[in-house]
């Protein structure tokens, strides 16, 4: 029993990290069509900007308490302004030319990592954060890391924070319409590459987070960590329908926990494996992913 | 026609994907009531006003209101003062009735008039929640309109509103158009004639990507030469058939003489 739950609570605070990297590139696959490979490298950014405050180069920041809340925001921060900077230097310049965007974001997700590792070099560096956030908790005879919990919690707010902007403000309402008819909106009078943006900016910082709450999962920021992320976000964007993010949430719980189970009851590996062999079966029996509709 | 044009198209030509699907397109837009885009099937009346609005790659001269807008991205030239009813609806299918209509508010530009659409189409205020999805055609017609309206345009682009329609809802919104018709000018693309010899004072008529004719709609349709040679429809049908929402034309005289053309 204490396994399982240890499980489920890993499985679960693995899903949330995934899905703090779907929800911004399903969001932007839906809007703009754009395979945003860079992605990943948000994240990793994300993590070191963190890291980096929180290892006591930025003033105030810090590795407990309020200093570690301000690291993150600092490291979210950073990934939020990459992202828009990627979206304004590259994306749109190569608006309309799809195979030449997913080769700069390919070339941005490649380069990331290797400037990362020239800077720090490519070991792993040890993550630090406040000790009340790396102790246990007890719950149904197992041991959870309280990690586990901060991810699930960032997820959980970062997901009703989308829904409301989605469902709630004009600028959701753009976003919702674009995905479906992004030549219909500006037919309206609606300038669309706003929204595109906003969404990469709103996709980055929550990449961004899950990069700085990764590193207290791992308990380390390491170059490849968001490449590796990356590949199963996208299972994830797949599996829950390309635009649409409370799709990305189910898909994002049900990857983690199939992964966490099956790693730890066959054989490690196996997991990520078939975590593969599900996408194949959903995408046999529901093509548009779990929700089967958009935003 | 009286005035100058509201809308003046000059020598507008498209090419996608090495085609060219319009090439010598000349079109005015009368600055009151209804004008006519006409042609057969393919004739390229639908790339003719999505050039005009540059939702496609677009070469030569359209002038709104005496402005040449041809380098303007769509969403600018659309708020200078244009609703667009496309061909599809263009309805976000996934957005409710009233989230389609706040969408095509403009923000800034005056308090939108949700009185008029909803004067117009009762059917859109008690349906506002419903996914616009699920709603019938020309319900969703009337959300492709109502939306028009909702702004204080000058100039609205209906391109084929009647399409696929059942005769009573062809009637409700032929009687939208020409009510808005009096307020703002109208370019209506449309292949039910009874409809254009009703609304219509000017024409224009494309023929394999270019104009063809431009003139009165109504002398057009009392010639049943010229309306079978330029449109495609026999005589029978484009000036005798006992339409369902056949009401007297605007001119007495030609309704007349296009009865009399066709016995
Ligand atoms: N994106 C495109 N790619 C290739 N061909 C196109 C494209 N858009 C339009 N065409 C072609 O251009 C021609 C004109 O099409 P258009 O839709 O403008 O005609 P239309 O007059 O509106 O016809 P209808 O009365 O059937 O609506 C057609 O032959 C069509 O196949
Ligand atoms: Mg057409």
């Amino acid at each position: 029993m204490a396994t399982v739950v240890l499980l489920a609570a890993t499985g679960l605070g693995l899903g949330a990290l995934y899905f703090l990297v779907a929800a911004g590139l399903s969001l932007i696959f839906g809007l703009m069509d754009v395979l945003n490979f860079a992605h990943g490298a948000l994240l990793s950014i994300g993590a070191y900007a963190t890291w980096w405050a929180a290892s006591g180069h930025l003033p105030g920041a810090g590795s407990g308490g309020a200093g570690f809340v301000l690291a993150v925001c600092f490291g979210t921060a950073v990934g939020t302004l990459a992202a828009v900077v990627l979206e304004l230097a590259l994306i749109r310049p190569l608006y309309g030319r799809p195979r030449e965007q997913v080769l700069a974001t390919v070339g941005v997700g490649l380069a990331v990592p290797a400037l990362l590792s020239a800077i720090w070099g490519p070991d792993a560096r040890p993550f630090p954060g406040p000790a009340a956030l790396s102790g246990t908790f007890g719950l149904l005879g197992a041991r959870i890391p309280v990690n586990r919990l901060v991810l699930l919690g960032a997820a959980a707010v970062v997901l009703l924070a989308l829904r409301l902007f989605l469902g709630r403000t004009r600028h959701g309402l753009v976003v919702r319409a674009g995905v479906e008819d992004r030549a219909m909106v500006t037919a309206l009078g609606i300038d669309v590459r706003r929204a595109f943006t906003l969404v990469f900016a709103i996709g980055g910082a929550a990449a961004a987070l899950g990069g700085a709450l990764g590193g207290l999962y791992y308990g380390s920021v390491d170059p490849g960590q968001g490449t590796s992320l990356l590949i199963f976000a996208f299972v994830v964007v797949v599996m829950g329908g390309m635009g649409s993010v409370a799709g990305a949430a189910l898909a994002a719980v049900g990857v983690g926990l199939v992964q966490q189970f099956a790693n730890y009851y066959t054989t490690s590996g196996l997991g990520d494996l078939a975590v593969v062999v599900l996408l194949a079966a959903l995408l046999l029996l529901r093509p548009r992913g779990i929700t089967g509709r958009l935003a | 026609m009286s005035g100058e044009p509201l809308l003046a198209v000059r020598d507008l030509a498209v090419v996608i994907g090495g085609r060219h699907i319009l090439h010598g397109v000349d079109l005015d837009v009368a600055p009151s009531g209804v004008t006519a885009l006409l042609g057969r099937n393919g004739a390229g009346k639908t790339t003719t006003v999505r050039a005009v609005l540059g939702l496609v790659p677009r070469t030569g001269s359209v002038r709104l209101a005496g402005e040449e807008t041809v380098r303007l991205p769509t969403h600018l030239l659309v708020r200078r003062g244009i609703g667009y009813a496309p061909e599809d609806r263009g309805v976000f299918a996934g957005l409710t009735v009233a989230e389609n209509l706040r969408l095509a508010e403009r923000p800034g530009a005056g308090e939108p008039a949700y009185d008029l659409v909803h004067e117009l189409f009762p059917e859109l205020k008690a349906r506002a929640r419903q996914p616009a999805g699920t709603l019938s055609g020309g319900q969703q017609q009337m959300v492709a309109i109502g939306r028009t309206l909702l702004n204080g345009n000058r100039l609205i682009i209906a391109d084929e509103p009647t399409k696929g329609l059942a005769p009573r809802v062809v009637t409700e919104v032929a009687r939208v158009l020409e009510r808005a018709a009096r307020a703002v000018p109208v370019l209506l693309v449309e292949q039910n004639l009874a409809l254009v010899r009703r609304l219509a004072g000017h024409c224009a008529v494309l023929a394999d990507g270019r104009t063809v004719h431009r003139g009165p709609a109504a002398d057009l349709l009392a010639d049943p030469d010229a309306t079978r040679r330029l449109l495609g429809v026999g005589r029978r049908t484009a000036v005798t058939e006992e339409h369902p929402m056949a009401p007297p034309g605007p001119d007495p005289s030609s309704a007349a003489q296009a009865g009399k053309a066709g016995a």
